[in-house]
């Protein structure tokens, strides 16, 4: 039984994107077949993030009028089994895509992918309404600032009111929260949010938190998904949430600072 | 190899699908297929100098619009009075358009429409003579000598049939960067691009493009089908050349051409990429 899992997050910047590659190839890596879309028609973005787009011919876009094919536009991704990417248009914006012509994709997809993550953009007009109507589970990306939080709360009740499930009175979709560029030292100095605080305004399972690092700009600019990364605590933090995503009980880390020796601490200062 | 091919892709032009491809029973083929068809806009169905008007637009080019299949756009007569519908289809045909249907009519006008032997169209996307994201338009600059004329008729698409040796075919020149996510099409002429195309945009002609800046984006030539068109740029560092509907992208592009200026044209169904010196 295949899911569609959107990340969503209300608000721009947070990691969207990031952690749309990273959860794909988490989960491909551990032998799923996963295929996650691009829904930001008009700024696409996961191409470059995957590292595809040098192969990008047909797109989401041109599936859902017709003009191609689903296998013509999936791409498969060169350095992980199990995993496709479908890109999105650059030149159409988000009134081409049709709940209809969505749906119609997805149910394709479910024949032969166990998930397919929706890539969805940023706002709560209609390409993220697009991205969320047919969620099974949702993953609400946050960073912990009050903006960012106030956003996700928001989003949080469109996808309780608009979804297809609520729309059909099914069981509701399962939100999961993923705290995103998280900052220990800023937290302990009061300029971030802590993640207590997060949760009690959100009231969501907590899925992981990934901790603020370069390694994530560095892995985007690469098109490699930072979960490939095993030496990064991004990549390492966002294989935990994949894992405890897939039912399996681990730890949260990267919630306290890293505790430096004296001689580092001497080193940090004169930096 | 770098190429390949399938007939029933059209990665551009303004469409209408007629069917899908039915599963079952295999005696009857009924395939779905794209077209391009002309959109004529009626303001007022009583103004009496519209067909005048109308034969004047034709007599500019007579064999673009010979027997062109037309859409009639209904959206400014929501609440005119009822006109006589096969009477308008008579006189359309009298200067050689074949009108075949209408667009955002109202329910009574479709019934009507449909009584006088036509179909009702959904609106289709307007083809792709220029459209951005965010619809400005300034960067283009397209000498059509018949830009200024009476505004109430309105051709938005090509016909059927491109005609590439058209002896109205005109260059369309680009002369500002051509940003991500733009479409800038050449309807039966060159493309003439004199600054950088941005990946992410997409450059389409019916005849040949020529790129005097980087080429970054796609470009497509021959979109028609015209195998003889070109691609000319003076750095390659395209994300898909095409022509004529065959296609490589970056990847199937050799490292050494990359940066380069070169021509890409079409040896047989292959996609040729070649230095220019």
């Amino acid at each position: 039984m295949s899911k569609i899992i959107t990340m969503t997050s209300g608000k721009g910047g947070v990691g969207k994107t990031t952690t749309a590659a990273a959860f794909a190839s988490g989960l491909a890596l551990q032998g799923h077949k996963t295929v996650v879309i691009d829904f930001d028609v008009g700024l696409r973005n996961l191409d470059l993030v995957m590292g595809c787009e040098r192969r990008v011919v047909f797109d989401f876009i041109n599936v859902i009028n017709g003009d191609a094919k689903l296998n013509q536009a999936l791409i498969k991704d060169k350095r992980v089994e199990n995993l496709a990417i479908l890109p999105t248009s650059q030149t159409r914006d988000k009134d081409a895509l049709t709940q209809k012509g969505v749906g119609k994709v997805l149910e394709q997809l479910k024949e032969d992918f166990d998930y397919i993550i929706c890539d969805s953009p940023a706002g709560i007009e209609k390409g993220a309404l697009m991205a969320l109507y047919h969620a099974d589970e949702a993953i609400i990306v946050t960073n912990p600032e009050v903006s960012s939080v106030r956003d996700s709360d928001r989003i949080l009740g469109v996808l309780q009111s608009r979804s297809r499930r609520a729309e059909e009175n099914l069981e509701p979709v399962k939100e999961h929260l993923l705290l995103t560029r998280y900052d220990a030292n800023r937290v302990e100095r009061g300029e971030m949010l802590k993640v207590d605080d997060v949760l009690e305004i959100l009231g969501i399972p907590l899925l992981g938190i990934i901790p603020e690092s370069q390694s994530v700009l560095k892995a985007s600019n690469v098109g490699q998904p930072v979960i490939l990364d095993t030496d990064s605590a991004a990549g390492r933090a966002y294989n935990d949430a994949v894992s405890r995503f897939l039912g399996e009980t681990i730890e949260h880390r990267f919630m306290k600072p890293e505790r430096r020796g004296l001689f580092q601490r001497l080193l940090w200062r004169t930096a | 190899m770098g190429w390949r091919k399938d007939a029933n892709i059209k990665m551009t032009s303004a469409t209408q699908a007629v069917l899908d491809e039915p599963r079952d029973p295999p005696a009857i083929q009924i395939r779905g297929a794209s077209y391009t068809l002309l959109v004529l806009e009626l303001p007022d169905p009583k103004d009496q100098t519209f067909y005048s008007r109308l034969a004047d637009k034709i007599g500019q080019a007579p064999n673009f619009y010979r027997f062109a299949p037309v859409v009639v756009d209904l959206k400014d007569l929501a609440d005119a009075p009822p006109f006589n519908m096969a009477e308008m289809g008579r006189r359309l045909r009298q200067h050689s358009l074949i009108p075949i249907g209408v667009q955002n009519g109202t329910p009574e006008q479709n019934k009507v429409a449909v009584d006088a032997g036509w179909t009702v169209f959904r609106e289709g996307r307007p083809s792709l003579v220029e459209v951005g994201a965010d619809g400005d338009k300034r960067t283009v600059e397209t000498p059509d000598p018949q830009a200024e004329d009476t505004p109430a008729i309105e051709t938005q698409a090509p016909p059927a049939v491109a005609d590439s040796d058209s002896p109205d075919a005109t260059a369309m020149v680009i002369t500002q960067p051509v940003r991500s996510g733009r479409q800038v099409y050449a309807h039966q002429g060159d493309l003439v691009v004199l600054a950088t195309a941005s990946p992410g945009a997409e450059l389409l002609a019916d005849g040949h493009i020529h790129v005097y800046g980087t080429l970054r984006g796609r470009a497509l030539a021959g979109v028609s089908g015209d195998t003889r068109a070109r691609i000319f740029c003076r750095s390659l560092e395209a994300e898909l050349v095409s022509v004529a509907g065959y296609w490589r992208v970056r990847d199937d592009i050799p490292e050494d051409l990359i940066g380069q200026p070169v021509q890409i044209f079409l040896k047989g169904e292959r996609v040729m990429i070649e230095p220019l010196s």
